[in-house]
């Protein structure tokens, strides 16, 4: 028999659950378990008065451990978890139970198979419950400084933003100079200020503070720690080992341009250039644009290359790159700047000027820009001319097909982003990488810098496609995120992590290599060598613990012991 | 209830799920919240990631009185393990030989990736994972 104390409530939900579920029925069968000494119905258990219930039964009677059978534990198992902890207990010594969206709404047309199985599901809670034991989250103090990896726009912003907040951060540049891609850059849209004057201006914040360190010529070679505890070995200039001490990574390490295999819309063929090497082309051209002596006055650009690749291309670019519509639209804009009489041909597949850049495209076709669409199984086809000139022909969707030939000094592959090659930083930093090769987020929405290595933070356009404003705002997002946990000086991590029994445990190093996390090492404990689950690194996925020949491993509140206790409780038939 | 044959035709195989707290048991909510039917003898728990099931305990519910067993895996969104799908079929071929060892067939263990939104896929796997188990008849024959 079980000598412990716990309160179990059966909610109504209004009538959500009680209008299938006999609730009374539930209390009754579910009262002189083990364990129980409170057994009651609330018509709403979340509300201010049904926890205030509780609160009082808790300590009134002692209670140490807390059943709740109602919603999904996605509505509110951190609310009863919260009840528990001001009731004075434990709050890993609470089970919610849903017999709502796993009983009494998927078993309307089933009253009394929906009452039975809601008895089976308490029965399981509380026998999960009777094997709790108290758990305590993991606290850590923080250092307060972050590296950064990577000093273009995103890296550069980060650094400035997070030492306005009083953080120390070391930026690590792989190049020779900081400023990335956008130190290239010719005017921007929509200020017009120079890309190099931007870099510049942000370069010179930099430099001006003492407690921004900025390394170029510099990579990672080695991490060790935690979240808010991180050892980082970076190399400088192929000699020098520096040895940071920090709490938290922000990787911002970029993209790099899509280069057209050789004949790709010929790109090879003198005259196909991609959009980048045109916009060089622009920057350095006053008045007419020439290249090659050779005065250029009909431009084709041809969009969406190497990005929105179809099926048929294998690990192909699924994606839209994002910026190439506005920049090849902004660069037209440019051209015509230069010179008033350059005829411009846009072939496209779809305008994806979104947002304020809507304006550029009017201003584009105001000023005579031709738009052609192409479907994208039939491309525009690009061949040798007369004169050093191209052909290029194509299909134009929007005069439904008819064939147009355009004769055209330049052709321009509006090119998009690809992710950077950067599989020694994956390894050390133990990045997540999506099927599109870029890191990904935990959550697009809910958590956009944030990875699944706690403390390790992404931005800029190493997480996918975006337009400098874009990866600044990001930047400024992972300083955000990073600074919260650094600015309290410490963070709490579940404890619902794994454990080794000691005793069975043999140390034959399975464990170990399953965890990718390098969560579990060897250790030395009175002569024995065992496995040690390093709290801060372990993400409680469980992964490790059927992979243990001794039994070993448990993961807490999920223990050996208690999934059998639960699939006991689901199978009394007892009604 | 126990040890009905398989030519009763009341027989309702008992299913016990294993969902992940992420992604698959949301979408079993999700099948809940749309009002989708399937058996009641049909029961979840849910925990962090499927890679994390131990073949005993497949074992252990088969012998103690389920009728078969599915794993609602992760699939390629686990956010916690890249190669989740594969370990967790591991563990399905595990549980199969430990299955067969004692003397149940194999096939009262399934897996799927199901999505937090995959409500109707839940359901139709519920559906005919029910009806194949009922071919098979009760897990304790006898």
């Amino acid at each position: 028999m079980s000598d412990r104390r716990i309160g179990v409530y059966i909610c109504h939900c209004g009538g959500n659950i009680s209008d299938y579920v006999n609730v009374d029925k539930v209390k009754e069968a579910v009262q002189d378990e083990p364990g129980v000494v409170v057994a009651k119905t609330s018509m709403f258990t979340c509300s201010d008065a049904g926890q205030q219930d509780i609160i009082r039964d808790i300590k009134e009677q002692n209670l140490d451990g807390l059943v709740v059978a109602s919603c999904s534990p996605k509505l509110h198992l951190h609310t009863f978890r919260d009840v528990a902890k001001r009731a004075g207990l434990n709050p890993y010594q609470y089970t919610q139970v849903n017999i709502r969206e796993q009983c009494s709404w998927t078993h309307t047309d089933d009253h009394e198979g929906a009452t039975e199985k809601a008895i089976r599901l308490v029965r399981a809670g509380i026998n999960r419950t009777n094997l709790t034991e108290p758990l305590h989250s993991i606290k850590i103090n923080t250092v307060p400084k972050v590296l950064i990896i990577g000093a273009g726009i995103a890296g550069l912003r980060a650094a400035i933003g997070l030492n306005d907040i009083g953080i120390a951060v070391y930026l690590a540049e792989k190049e020779q100079e900081p400023g990335g891609w956008v130190a290239g850059f010719g005017k921007m849209y929509p200020h017009g200020r120079n890309g190099k004057e931007i870099i510049n201006q942000l370069v010179n914040e930099v430099k001006k503070r003492d407690s921004i360190t900025l390394f170029t010529q510099a990579e990672v070679i080695d991490k060790t720690g935690s979240v808010g505890d991180f050892r980082v070995k970076i190399r400088v200039r192929d000699q020098e080992e520096i040895a940071l001490h920090v709490g938290a990574i922000i990787t911002a390490t970029g993209f790099n341009a899509y280069k057209p295999h050789e004949d790709e819309y010929g790109y090879g063929m003198d005259g196909v250039v991609t959009l980048a090497e045109f916009k060089k082309l622009l920057d350095k051209s006053e008045g007419k644009i020439i290249r090659q002596g050779k005065e250029i006055k009909n431009v084709v650009y041809v969009y969406c290359v190497g990005s929105r690749q179809g099926d048929e291309a294998e690990d192909g670019n699924r994606y839209c790159s994002r910026y190439c519509c506005n920049a090849a639209v902004h660069s037209s804009i440019q051209a015509l700047e230069k010179n008033p009489q350059v005829h411009q041909y846009h072939l496209f597949r779809d305008m994806r000027t979104y947002g304020k850049f809507e304006l550029l495209l009017n201003d584009a076709l105001k000023r005579g820009s031709i738009f052609l669409k192409f479907d994208e199984n039939e491309p525009p086809q690009i061949t040798k001319g007369a004169n050093g000139t191209l052909n290029v022909t194509v299909k134009d969707l929007l005069t439904f097909g008819e064939e147009v030939e355009i004769e055209a000094d330049l052709v321009v592959l509006a090119t998009g982003m690809v992710p950077k090659e950067n599989q020694k930083l994956v390894d050390i930093l133990k990045l997540p990488v999506g099927r599109d090769r870029f890191f990904n987020e935990i959550h697009p929405k809910l958590r956009p810098v944030e990875t699944v290595v706690d403390g390790v933070y992404i931005c800029g356009t190493c997480q996918g496609p975006k337009n400098s404003a874009e990866s600044v705002a990001s930047a400024l997002a992972a300083v955000s995120q990073s600074a919260a946990i650094l600015k309290k000086g410490y963070v709490e991590l579940e404890p619902l992590i794994a454990m080794v029994n000691r005793e069975a445990c043999t140390w034959c190093g399975e464990c170990e290599t399953a965890c990718p996390y390098t969560a579990i090492s060897k250790e030395q404990v009175q002569g024995k060598e065992v496995a040690k689950i390093h709290e801060a690194l372990c993400k409680g996925c469980g992964g490790c613990i059927p992979i243990c020949p001794n039994h070993a491993l448990d993961l807490k509140g999920y223990t050996d012991g208690q999934m059998k206790a639960m699939i006991d409780g689901l199978l009394k038939e007892k009604f | 209830m126990q040890g009905q044959a398989s030519t009763d035709k009341d027989f309702t195989p008992k299913i016990l799920v294993f969902s992940t707290n992420n992604i698959s048991d949301p979408g079993i909510d999700f099948a809940g919240s749309s009002h989708l039917h399937y058996s009641p003898s049909v029961s979840v728990i849910s925990m962090p990631c499927t890679s994390g099931v131990k073949p005993e305990w497949i074992l252990y519910a088969v012998e103690k009185g389920f009728d078969g067993v599915f794993l609602a895996a992760d699939g390629e969104e686990c956010a916690y393990l890249p190669d989740c799908a594969e370990r967790t079929s591991h563990i399905v071929h595990e549980a199969q030989e430990l299955l067969t060892q004692h003397g149940y067939e194999p096939q009262r263990l399934r897996m799927s990736a199901i999505c937090s939104v995959c409500a109707e896929p839940f359901v139709n796997h519920m559906k005919e994972f029910s009806e194949s188990l009922k071919k098979l008849g009760s897990a304790r024959k006898g």
